[in-house]
């Protein structure tokens, strides 16, 4: 569980992040929705330690990431795994290498021990077969399964990924949103996703928080989300007449469904 | 940002580098992927110049010493201490800053714009310890040892063009290289060698590290430190000859 009491960011005059409370649970996948410029990367290099918030404190199971000393940090990040945007894969090296990295890094297993995990997780993913080849030779889809496989290797406590689903077609992405949501499930992780993706919201948000100039806007699930009152989120979520008319439809399904269960039927 | 700024940042970022390795083998590892890098893919640059200059500093010696009253074997002489104490170790190190100096740049900024070093950050990993130390270390180890090897080449060189060219004989060539030796130049050229490793391993990571942007900024990065690494070594070189020589 991750808890952020307070956090705020401020670079220069602009103040990115203002007194933002929000509570991560183990189990659920929590997305971080908002429009560009409404500080979700921000918020969440913070909550990683890539940016140093000025005020707030951020609690992993408790312990008190913005003070800790350099090497409890340390120690506290091999429980975390993230997935970048772009996947930062390692040019250099294989799918194999870049997933075996972590493991290498900081495990003392001999190699035969390490490749079994690391065929372990690859499949884990559904990427066979990629194993010898290196980031520029696989498709976006395959990036973002080597990345999340390349995080979940050590078996972190928290997965954070930063928009998994850009750059991808809508099919992959479901993919990948349904591959982050069994993995938070089945490793009990922490999981905080940043995403645009209206799909993303609906299908995996066990717990969404909206951001608007930022500040925390709105707080709840994928099944509340539809009947938020919120203009601001309303508007962001349900831009297109699309999506508007998708949630006419989804309230009328649950209405009807409510008449139903009143009747009886 | 002042020059003032870059160069606290840069002190910064050498004291950065400063912590327990988290593990001791990766390092190792990276290392010796530097030393061949930066030792093995800069020999054939270094061996073409070397031979080079060490020629041309024999035609242009020759060329400038006309008097009957000069015997030719200080030709020999000149080429041997000039290859020795500047064209070895200066020559070859702007070469090696441009070849290794605009690498470290580009690899080290193409990282922090893909997000590879924000990668390492989350691992737990101290990137400038694991990325640019091993760079550091890998350029005093493999520097001194390229700029040798220049030197033993540039003067080898020499002496062919001297014979291929008439201009002396072997015997001339080798009665002027063995008198007046002076031990003392091949320590400066190594002090030399080793203040600019520093400098070509360090002022390129400096640059690539803290790139912001995309790939217009990682060239315009690795153009920086590359001209910003001549210059130190330029005045590094000057700084050392008025204080040693």
């Amino acid at each position: 569980m991750i808890e952020i009491k307070n956090l705020r960011k401020v670079f220069g005059d602009k103040v990115v992040i203002n007194n933002v409370s929000a509570v991560m649970e183990a189990g659920k996948t929590n997305l971080i929705i908002g429009a560009s410029g409404s500080g979700k990367t921000v918020f969440m290099k913070c909550l990683v330690g890539l940016f140093e918030p000025d005020e707030g404190h951020i609690l992993y199971n408790g312990q008190d990431f913005t003070n800790m000393e350099d090497e409890q940090r340390k120690e506290l990040r091999q429980q975390i795994g993230m997935l970048f945007q772009g996947s930062a894969l390692f040019d250099s090296q294989t799918v194999e290498q870049n997933v075996m990295f972590p493991l290498d890094m900081f495990t003392r297993l001999n190699h035969h021990e390490k490749l079994k995990k690391v065929n372990e997780v690859l499949d884990r993913v559904n990427l066979k077969d990629a194993n010898k080849k290196f980031p520029a030779e696989i498709s976006g889809g395959m990036k973002k399964r080597v990345g999340i496989a390349r995080a979940i290797v050590l078996n972190p406590r928290y997965l954070f990924c930063d928009e998994p689903n850009s750059g991808l077609d809508p099919q992959t992405s479901l993919v990948i949103d349904k591959l982050i949501h069994e993995v938070t499930k089945e490793f009990n992780m922490t999981t905080v996703i940043n995403t645009h993706d209206m799909n993303s919201v609906m299908e995996i948000g066990d717990h969404i928080i909206y951001m608007y100039q930022g500040e925390k806007e709105w707080e709840g699930s994928n099944k509340q989300i539809i009947y938020s009152k919120s203009k601001k989120l309303n508007d962001f979520i349900f831009a297109s007449e699309f999506l508007q008319d998708v949630k006419e439809m989804r309230m009328i399904e649950a209405e009807g469904k409510a008449v139903n269960g009143k009747n009886g039927n | 940002m002042t020059v003032f700024n870059h160069f606290g940042r840069y002190l910064l970022m050498i004291k950065g580098m400063f912590t327990k390795p988290e593990n001791w083998r990766m390092y190792w590892k990276e290392l010796m992927k530097q030393c061949q890098d930066i030792g093995i893919g800069s020999l054939g640059i270094v061996v073409i110049v070397a031979l080079f200059i060490g020629a041309v500093s024999t035609l242009q010696t020759a060329y400038q010493l006309v008097s009957n009253l000069i015997p030719k074997s200080t030709i020999a002489q000149i080429v041997r201490d000039t290859v020795i104490l500047e064209f070895a170790p200066t020559i070859t190190c702007i070469v090696l800053a441009g070849v290794v100096g605009s690498k470290i740049a580009s690899e080290l900024g193409n990282m922090r714009v893909s997000e590879q070093i924000d990668a390492l950050e989350i691992m737990g990993i101290n990137t400038k310890a694991y990325l640019i130390m091993p760079k550091i270390l890998a350029s005093f180890l493999m520097i001194p040892v390229l700029v040798i090897i220049a030197g033993v080449l540039g003067i080898w060189g020499g002496r062919l063009a001297g014979i291929l060219s008439g201009i002396l004989s072997p015997e001339q060539f080798d009665e002027g290289l063995l008198s007046g030796f002076l031990p003392f130049n091949v320590s400066f050229a190594l002090y030399k060698a080793y203040t600019f490793a520093f400098i070509i391993s360090s002022i390129p990571a400096y640059f690539g590290y803290f790139v912001k942007g995309g790939a217009l900024e990682i060239g315009k990065a690795s153009t920086t430190a590359v001209v910003t690494s001549c210059i130190m070594i330029l005045f590094a070189d000057y700084i050392l000859a008025a204080l040693l020589l």
